[in-house]
């Protein structure tokens, strides 16, 4: 392939990172504020975010480290808040070469946030990986430095500004799944099944005696499973790409 | 803060790294299974719904504001804008609506 369109699908995915970076620095600035709260210095909170690239762990891993607690304790929270990435994880395998090598595979996987795996899986088959590198390069040091000015001046960044930018991965979320829902009514389906599980999750009682943290595996392994086994993807529409 | 906060970086960072990379660097090539595929391929459109709502909801100063931010995506990207048009078209709304005097709280 030619470097020059090399360059260009690199390039695709850094511009799709924009959005990403966006809502990362709406959140990540949050848990700036909220991790020198509990004495963590603005460069490890920085270093923190660098290292994990993940909101919801890195949130809830916060009352552990305040806490004092066990690095044993901490691990088994992580695992349990960021199960749902081995899911996304299985489904990218089925969207790249087989032949893609391991180096690459892992380089990937490490900015497999939620933002980053849905554009990528949601990329026609089969992924380039500069799709993806683009991506990260650009919603990292939106992550990072979220994280970093939070931290170091909390209060800088007029409140309108973060609460306008909290839509901005929402958005994102609905620029990806709209057009493909518009187009096959099965995956209109299974979004709309989704959201009304992922709403009777949060409010129904009985069932919103789950924990947060498994509110989207048991809504993604129960909606999921019902689709394929009643609306299976056909074996040309798998192969079909969805530009 | 009492444990080593590089120790904490590093467990969870390591955690999460491998729950990221051991699926997608040892499931090499298509799976058997047609109704496992099937799902691998619902996974990206239901996740997506469904970390969309209820939160979108509250991920603004208020719920009036996000829904305006809400319908506004949906408008956006029913017309097949473009990933960024579609989020900053939703913040630029959310941030319009909370000039409206009552809305949100500052």
């Amino acid at each position: 392939m030619k470097s020059a369109s090399r360059f260009q699908i690199w390039k695709k995915g850094a511009r799709h990172g924009i959005p990403v970076a966006l809502g990362y620095f709406a959140v990540s600035f949050a848990f700036g504020i909220q991790a020198a709260g509990i004495g963590i210095s603005t460069v490890q909170a920085a270093l923190l975010s660098l290292l994990n690239l993940t909101s919801a762990g890195q949130l809830a891993s916060l009352d552990i480290i305040a806490a004092g607690g066990s690095y044993l304790t901490l691990a088994l929270q992580q695992f349990v808040v960021n199960i749902r990435y081995m899911l996304m994880s299985a489904s990218l395998s089925q969207n790249v070469e087989p032949s893609l090598s391991t180096g690459k595979r892992m380089t990937i996987a490490y900015g497999l946030s939620d933002e980053v795996f849905a554009l990528s899986a949601l990329y026609p088959k089969p992924l380039d990986p500069l799709y993806t590198y683009g991506i990260i390069s650009v919603a990292v040091p939106g992550w990072t430095v979220g994280t970093l000015l939070g931290a170091a001046m909390g209060q800088i960044l007029p409140a309108r500004i973060v609460s306008a930018l909290g839509l901005a991965i929402y958005g994102m979320f609905l620029a990806i799944i709209i057009p493909d829902a518009k187009k096959s009514r099965t995956v209109m389906a299974a979004v709309l099944a989704a959201m009304a599980g992922s709403i009777a999750l949060r409010y129904c009682p009985g069932l919103n005696l789950i924990p947060s943290n498994y509110r989207l595996i048991v809504v993604t392994l129960a909606v999921g499973f019902v689709m394929a086994l009643i609306a299976p993807v056909p074996e040309e529409e798998e192969k079909e790409e969805t530009a | 803060m009492s444990g080593n906060i590089y120790i904490y970086m590093l467990v969870m960072a390591l955690v999460t790294y491998l729950i990221r990379m051991i699926p997608f660097t040892f499931i090499r090539g298509r799976i058997k299974s047609r109704t496992l595929r099937s799902f691998l391929y619902y996974v990206p459109y239901v996740t997506l719904g469904a970390m969309t709502v209820p939160a979108v909801f509250y991920a603004t100063n208020s719920p009036v504001s996000a829904a305006a931010g809400f319908l506004t995506a949906l408008f956006l990207s029913y017309k097949n804008k473009s990933l960024l048009t579609v989020a900053a078209g939703a913040c630029i709304a959310v941030f319009l609506v909370e000039l409206i005097p009552g809305v949100a709280v500052f």
